[in-house]
């Protein structure tokens, strides 16, 4: 199979600077297990789930610990066997505070008996296997943590017409993608294969951006002879080219209508990491306990791309990536573009953890915001043709009518625009505030009806 | 057409189209006028005009349109007080209600010295945006952030971010309409009579230990304040709460507080 450009190239987007030679050729390493595992409830976008241990309670790995609770939510298992030590409220990566549940490991690493695979997937029931990825508490592991099962059951109404597989990850300094599509290309491959079972789309379009060309090797031999329409899109490098709209533009030249999802337009678009893990749920039955995560940046010792399991502390994996070399100013998890920064390294991993970034205090600066310009560099930025300059002033005023009818919604917080001012000012903070501001409104007015 | 005409003439034609303007509006004030209780405007006049919201209309005119035609009690203006409610009392002919001045008070006494911050936040400064962020750069995530979203929206400007990061409500200012309370992310301002002096100055929800870690003032849930208060502090929780419909007369729970949460004024 030979990948052939992408045709269509989506409006706006920055070029920060990419600093992914820190871990690129670092192969992936499997971290030992932590003194203790602390997995928070809110692994995912949408309702937390119910926790179903208590303290004292013996788990094994694979253990539901949490039941997800609406339809927008995500079931939580144990990541390794051992004790209950503590059910109590912790902040999560997003500086939230949700339930979390600290195992204690016994080193075992027991798996819960009864777990099995789907034989023979390829003639399975598609009910069966979207049940069996939703019982494995698979989330999209790219970052928003959307639950799997969610996205691969749309309403009859809404034909599916192409599968996109995101390989881009555009945010600077990450790899972890990277690294699974050039070590595990035969499961990426099959994971893909066993979505599009589900899905019975039209085509299959793996999206990878050029600066991964050994990622589009090794794609391209895994899907050579398939007698899937399958295809290899090859992204320019760009930021955000891995927000799945953009994403679906600059494969299939679509675009999403405002408030509306990729289905509207025929189109999924799945991770690599979580096409992974759904193999692993409906190949070999396993629930989603573990993810690769890229642990980087100028002060880490020895950058590289860890399997951890979830809820591993960030102070452990930075330890076992070698500790910090020097002082470190900033901790983020996630990219630089749309990570957070954390208070300090006790915060533990989750399902979306795809890095861990420590920047020193060269790399952290802070700057003080001043008025706008008017440059219009914002404008230019934005992917989503917003105008975030007005989006801001109307949102400083708190007027978040005004905001909302300018669009404040389709805003996808990418951060092209905060990257861009030349007066630093915090755009995506205030459209987030703004977002939030809406949303509470909106949820109002449902309650109302 | 001379010059005298031509300014004849357009003077004509404009006091023509006022005649035939005003008399059909005045016809239409005649005809189509709206029947409004005069008591309405009567009762606007006596409200204070402050506009604060406080009563949980929409201004004071709204007020009086709730109070004259829904027959809503007269004692919610919280800035008239109580020579408003006489006033409003003797004009409608209703039983004068008593009303005891109410204010706002933070109720928090962790300032940046008590309670550092944890980290370094320099995005947007609003009290709502700071605690989205981590929960707020806080240590304790219950109390004061001092970014001053309540000040901002204190239409007397009672409001005061103190040097050491912290909102201060000077009680004498207050006009006790509850603007504050509303706006508050962390629910801390709390509306009390104005004649009370003793307070618990923290509203952490958090166990002891956690308190102690953050802040040098919290409330650490010790219960001791419960037993010399008769009946007046309650604990909810781990946090003792004052029940300001009671008498609190014994000053020696601010002395035996260990945590110092507890204070006279």
């Amino acid at each position: 199979m030979k990948a052939l450009n992408a045709l269509f190239k989506f409006k706006g987007g920055v070029h920060p600077d990419y600093n992914k030679d820190l871990c690129r050729d670092q192969e992936i390493k499997t971290m030992p297990l932590p003194s203790v595992l602390k997995v928070s409830m809110s692994q995912h976008l949408g309702a937390p789930a119910t926790p179903l241990v208590k303290k004292g309670d013996e788990v094994l790995r694979g253990q539901l610990i949490g039941d997800s609770s609406g339809f927008i939510s995500a079931s939580v298992h144990a990541p390794t066997s051992g004790k209950v030590v503590a059910v109590e409220p912790a902040a999560t990566a997003t500086g939230a505070s949700c339930t979390a549940v600290s195992i204690e490991p016994d080193g075992e690493d027991k798996w819960i008996d009864g777990l099995k695979g789907i034989d023979n997937w390829e003639n399975a029931n598609k009910k069966d296997l979207v049940e069996a990825i939703a019982n494995a508490g698979i989330v999209g592991m790219g970052g928003a943590g959307f639950p799997t099962n969610v996205k691969l059951s749309p309403p009859p109404e809404k034909k599916i017409t192409t599968l996109i597989i995101n390989g881009a990850e555009c945010e600077p300094y990450l790899t972890a993608d990277h690294r699974l599509m050039l070590e595990q290309a035969q499961k990426v491959w099959d994971g893909c294969r066993i979505i599009m079972k589900i899905l019975e789309a039209e085509k299959i379009i793996v999206a990878i951006e050029d600066n991964k060309p050994e990622a589009i090797q090794a794609m391209e031999k895994v899907m050579e002879g398939t007698d899937l329409n399958a295809s290899i899109a090859i992204l320019a490098t760009e930021y955000p080219q891995g927000a799945e709209k953009q994403q679906i533009f600059s494969t299939i030249g679509k675009e999403v209508p405002s408030g509306g999802l990729p289905m509207d337009v025929g189109a999924v678009v799945e991770n690599v990491g979580t096409v992974t893990a759904i193999y692993d749920a409906i190949v070999k039955g396993l629930p989603l306990t573990e993810r690769v995560t890229t642990v980087t940046g100028g002060v880490i010792a020895e950058p590289g791309n860890v399997v951890n399991r979830i809820g591993t502390s960030f102070q452990d994996l930075i330890d076992f990536c070698g500790g910090f070399k020097s002082k470190a100013a900033k901790v983020i998890a996630g990219g630089p573009m749309m990570g957070f920064a954390q208070a300090n390294t006790a915060t533990t991993t989750t399902k979306t953890t795809s890095g861990i970034l420590c920047l020193g205090p060269e790399k952290a600066c802070s700057y003080e915001s001043m008025p706008c310009i008017s440059c219009g560099r914002c404008v230019s930025a934005c992917p989503m043709k917003l105008v975030p300059s007005e989006l801001s002033q109307y949102l400083e005023a708190e007027d978040y009518e005004g905001a909302e009818e300018i669009n404040v919604m389709d805003c996808i917080e990418c951060g092209c625009c905060a990257f861009e001012c030349p007066a630093k000012r915090p755009l995506v903070q205030h459209m987030r505030q703004g977002k939030a501001h809406v949303m509470i409104k909106r949820r109002a007015a449902q309650a109302k009806k | 057409m001379t010059l005298v005409t031509s300014i004849l003439m357009t003077s004509g034609a404009v006091a023509g189209v006022g005649l035939a303007c005003g008399i059909a509006l005045a016809m239409a004030a005649k005809y189509l006028a709206v029947k409004e209780d005069p008591r309405i405007g009567d009762v606007t006049e006596l409200l204070p005009g402050a506009n604060c919201g406080g009563c949980g209309y929409a201004g004071c005119a709204d007020y009086a349109k709730a109070v004259v035609i829904d027959d809503v009690s007269i004692n919610l203006c919280a800035p008239g007080a109580q020579s408003v409610i006489d006033d409003l009392a003797k004009y409608l002919g209703k039983a004068s209600e008593q009303a005891e001045k109410t204010v706002a008070k933070v109720m928090c006494g962790g300032n940046s010295d008590q309670a550092p911050r944890k980290f370094l936040y320099n995005g947007v400064a609003d009290c709502g945006a700071a605690h989205a962020v981590g929960g707020g750069d806080k240590s304790c995530r219950y109390g004061c952030l001092g970014y001053g979203s309540c000040s901002r929206i204190c239409p007397v400007s009672a409001i005061e971010i103190t040097d050491t990061n912290i909102a201060v409500v000077h009680p004498a200012l207050c006009i006790g309409c509850g603007a504050c309370v509303r706006t508050c992310p962390r629910a801390l301002i709390k509306m009390i009579p104005a004649s009370r002096s003793i307070h618990v100055m923290c509203s952490s929800k958090d166990k002891g230990p956690v308190v102690k870690k953050a802040c040098k003032v919290g409330c650490i849930g010790c219960t001791v304040c419960t037993k010399l208060a008769d009946g007046a502090i309650n604990m909810e929780g781990p946090l003792a709460i004052v029940d300001y419909s009671k008498d609190l007369d014994n000053e020696a729970v601010v002395e035996k507080c260990p945590g110092k949460c507890i204070v006279k004024e």
